[in-house]
């Protein structure tokens, strides 16, 4: 849309100045000249309009959604249901380091350390710990893109190939995407995943099109324990909303002011 | 008409649609339509085949087990965590079966004891639970129950029980430590059992002096002034 103001700085007012058109009035002509413009390039440029998808007949409006989910890890027991739901609903090649969601297990030894293990994203479950003596806590949180309102990624992409869709979820559009992993970069999450087979960058969609169709997230179905809430962010009277009251909230790197809509319950204190 | 007037127009009027030409190349269509983005790559997203249906459609044809299901212990646990991704199965019901897992392996995906998992988790040992039964020949997996029924204390302090049964204190009943009248079963808040009020009562197993026992401590020096509790949780307790 800089198109108009660059055409008028162009104009070259001072160079041009005979007999009977004084300044003043060049500049207004070719204001007006601008100005006639406007119409025709707003045409190919395109009027915003509302998104027109229909799913089973029935009309999806995005501007009536804001979704984000909660994540409660005291219930999570470790199982990777989630995990490979998602791979299997998603198409996530099952090779290292393709996660849109996966498990961590934090363990809290008696000296203070710290340790982060995610075997293979904890799809398969997790080993059983050793020396058990030695341990002050250990729990599995799970995680997945944060669906920053403020993200990050989509600052950074070049090209526009990421973006926040009216519903509040993180996108990629992966046939514009031209694989700079630029985006992958900036996550602070560790949230994307660079797809060899198209060589694009890939992330949690939110099952964006279960959700269009009414569905909750294939890691939400799956979950055996409730350990992931699925919805709406406003409003009062929704699961996701009363999960945020009833709960101590924390978000993943509040400081990084990414303003991520993953909530977590009673997070502690060591969770990056 | 000033001569210079006619000669800008053209080269502005080529200006501009050398401009909007390559805008109308270079920029996909949609693009700019809800945001800087292509519109188009939402609906293509949402177009993605859908693989779990999700329990509402299971619940459709498979009325019974939902009913079961939604009354037992695995009320929270969808068809498709279990029976995997069931979309084709709803397509053609007679086509695609879902699986059926019920073989060891599968449950101690979720009920193998593991430290990380969350205090009264329903978690057994699979080594030493009645090796190498199917689980469902003692639990019905829509409606699991541990198959001591009716408890007594267990009924409403399971989460306790559960993780009493995985500690060394799994052989001690309740009432070794916990006196509970009668009354308590009618008046839970109102009648409350005994909580141990010494030292002496781990003692009794712990102190120093008793042959054959369980970890012992010198009553009068460990862990003074502090209660035994205070430290080692009873119901599972650490043992450093």
């Amino acid at each position: 849309m800089s198109l108009i103001p660059s055409d008028c700085r162009e104009c070259p007012p001072g160079s041009v100045e005979p007999e009977g058109v004084d300044r003043r009035d060049f500049v207004k002509k070719m204001a007006a000249a601008c100005a006639a413009g406007v119409p025709v390039v707003l045409g190919v440029v395109g009027v915003p309009g509302v998104n027109g998808q229909t799913v089973d007949g029935e009309r999806y409006d995005p501007t009536m959604h804001y979704y984000g989910m909660g994540v409660d890890p005291a219930k999570c027991i470790g199982c990777g249901r989630c995990v490979n739901a998602c791979k299997t609903e998603n198409d996530v090649p099952r090779t290292e380091g393709a996660f849109n969601t996966w498990v961590e297990r934090y363990v809290i030894r008696n000296d203070g350390e710290v340790i982060v293990d995610s075997p293979d994203g904890g799809m398969e479950g997790f080993p059983e710990l050793a020396d058990e003596a030695g341990i002050r806590k250990s729990f599995f949180v799970p995680k997945l893109c944060n669906h920053c309102a403020n993200p990050p990624c989509v600052q950074v992409c070049p090209v526009g190939a990421t973006f926040i869709t009216q519903d509040g979820v993180v996108l990629v559009d992966d046939d514009y995407c031209i694989g700079c992993r630029y985006c992958i970069q900036a996550c602070p999450y560790g949230a994307r995943w660079f797809k060899e087979e198209k060589r694009v960058a890939a992330k949690c969609t939110f099952c964006y099109h279960r959700i269009v169709k009414g569905l909750v997230p294939a890691c939400v179905e799956a979950c055996p324990t409730q350990a992931r809430i699925f919805g709406e962010v406003e409003g009062r009277a929704t699961p996701l909303a009363r999960f945020i009251r009833f709960n101590e909230i924390d978000v993943l790197k509040p400081a990084l002011n990414t303003r991520p809509k993953v909530y977590y319950a009673n997070l502690d204190g060591e969770v990056r | 008409m000033v001569q210079q007037v006619p000669r800008l127009a053209i080269v502005f009027t080529i200006a501009v649609a050398i401009l909007l030409g390559a805008r109308q190349l270079l920029i996909p269509p949609t693009f700019g339509e809800d945001g800087h983005y292509r519109a188009a790559a939402v609906d293509s997203i949402a177009a993605h085949p859908i693989k779990y249906a999700g329990r509402q459609a299971c619940e459709l044809c498979h009325a019974e087990q939902a009913e079961v299901r939604l009354a037992g212990n695995h009320r929270g646990v969808g068809c498709e965590t279990c029976h995997g991704p069931a979309a084709p199965h709803v397509q053609g019901p007679l086509d695609v079966k879902p699986v059926i897992p019920d073989t060891r392996e599968f449950c101690v995906t979720c009920h193998s004891y593991n430290a990380s998992r969350p205090t009264g988790f329903p978690q057994i040992e699979p080594a030493r639970h009645n090796f190498p039964r199917p689980c469902k020949d003692c639990h019905d997996p829509h409606a699991p129950v541990p198959p001591v029924t009716p408890g007594e204390c267990s009924a409403c302090h399971a989460q306790i029980a559960r993780q009493k049964s995985l500690s060394h204190h799994a052989e001690l009943s309740c009432a070794v430590c916990h006196e509970a009248p009668d009354t308590h079963k009618d008046a839970p808040r109102s009648v409350r059992p005994t909580k141990p009020q010494t030292r002496a009562l781990c003692g009794t197993c712990h102190a120093a002096g008793i042959e054959e026992g369980p970890p012992q401590i010198d009553l009068e020096s460990h862990g003074v002034p502090y209660m035994c509790w205070d430290c080692h949780y009873p119901h599972f307790p650490e043992t450093r």
